[in-house]
């Protein structure tokens, strides 16, 4: 390779990997920032301090959804499958909020009763994607 | 093995030929496109006619059979883009840099459509339009380099610094790529991991897969067919005072 080329080659490679690196840096002094919402286990670890709104993430736990009557309040349980805690939440839900399924929460953790009083409710969607036909026959509905 | 390779370095030097380049994207460009209208239609069809609805999001999740391929085309053309800029600045390829600069915009078309396909999918799906996550951010960020890419072209009067300049910007933006592919694995995110999977079996319906990977193939056809229409216009605009281009 004529002398040149491989000088220019070498250029590449430095501007590659430098701003390789100082993204790398900048990723990883944000890391836990990044993440979109703290699981049960990890809130219940390193309890975020009181009136911070936090997101909180997992699965709406099988059983423990209850709608208050006559109002828009509904209580349920975020669990990872290890820890749980009990979220309240006044509002519209999204169409995906089932029991079992994925949600993400925003609101202010209370360590002192390990609850949640969330203003935000999304759905999160898992990548399956099955006719429905086929899951209502495998059901037997 | 040496006369591939020897037929190989013809066509790569043939590409660096602009007479080469304008006749034989003028023979490919009708034939691309109507090849290209085959399985665009037919995914894009099956796909919404005829696929079946899915049993948790229900009619809504036919908007993957744009938002996938779109999202898939939008982070290939910034590779082929990277391997451009590589061969711009080593080897002061002229036709690289044409490269970049006609497909900077396509690109930035379908990271867009990427993005909106994606937000009205979110708002009934989510329940909400936009979060800042890991994936949405990224494919944001893959959206600003491409309009930085075409913006810094265009402040440029003279095309060699112009090519050299923006192949270093995108290298610096190639960064972004695994970024955006590795997002959803190493952080926790609200958009979900893929539901293709090479290695092992994809977690969508074969009756759903087919229709998407028909219009995959749909927009990368089309991706490739307005690439060699947006290059062959750049060369005119490039040479259109030369000898060759007058006497066509």
């Amino acid at each position: 390779m004529i002398k040149i080329r491989r000088n220019r080659l070498y250029a590449v490679l430095f501007i590659v990997s430098s701003s390789a690196v100082a993204v790398g840096l900048v990723l990883i002094a944000l890391n836990q920032n990044i993440n979109l919402f703290y699981s049960p286990s990890e809130l219940l670890e390193s309890g975020p301090l009181k009136n911070k709104s936090i997101r909180i993430g997992g699965l709406v736990e099988k059983g423990s959804l209850n709608r208050v009557s006559d109002s828009l309040e509904v209580n349920f349980i975020i669990t990872d499958l290890k820890e749980k805690v009990a979220v309240k939440y006044s509002g519209i839900l999204p169409d995906l909020f089932k029991e079992d399924a994925g949600v993400v929460a925003t609101g202010y953790y209370d360590k002192n009763n390990n609850s949640f009083q969330a203003f935000e409710i999304l759905a999160k969607h898992d990548e399956n994607y099955e006719p429905k036909e086929v899951v209502n026959a495998l059901e037997g509905k | 093995m040496s006369k591939i390779l020897k037929k190989f370095i013809t066509f790569y030097h043939k590409l660096g030929s602009y007479p080469w380049f304008y006749k034989f994207s003028g023979i490919a460009i009708p034939y691309v496109a109507f090849i290209s209208l085959i399985p665009l239609f037919i995914g894009l069809g099956w796909g919404i006619f005829y696929s079946p609805t899915d049993y948790k999001q229900g009619d809504v999740y036919r908007i993957i059979y744009m938002h996938v391929p779109a999202a898939s085309v939008s982070q290939s053309i910034y590779y082929t883009m990277t391997i451009a800029a590589i061969v711009s600045m080593i080897w002061r390829m002229k036709m690289a840099g044409i490269f970049i600069k006609s497909m900077a915009p396509i690109g930035a078309s379908f990271t867009f459509l990427a993005l909106i396909s994606g937000s009205i999918w979110g708002q009934p799906t989510w329940g909400t339009w936009w979060i800042w996550d890991a994936r949405l951010t990224s494919t944001l960020v893959l959206f600003i380099f491409y309009i930085a890419i075409i913006s810094l072209y265009s402040s440029f009067s003279e095309k060699k610094s112009a090519d050299q300049a923006v192949s270093i910007l995108t290298l610096v933006g190639a960064v972004n790529l695994p970024i955006i592919k590795k997002s959803v694995d190493w952080w926790n995110t609200l958009h979900q991991p893929s539901s293709i999977k090479l290695t092992e079996s994809s977690t969508i319906s074969l009756e759903m897969l087919y229709p998407l990977l028909l219009s995959i193939i749909g927009f990368y056809l089309i991706v490739l067919l307005s690439g060699l229409m947006a290059m062959r216009a750049e060369i005119a605009k490039r040479e259109i005072n030369k000898e060759w281009f007058k006497s066509l």
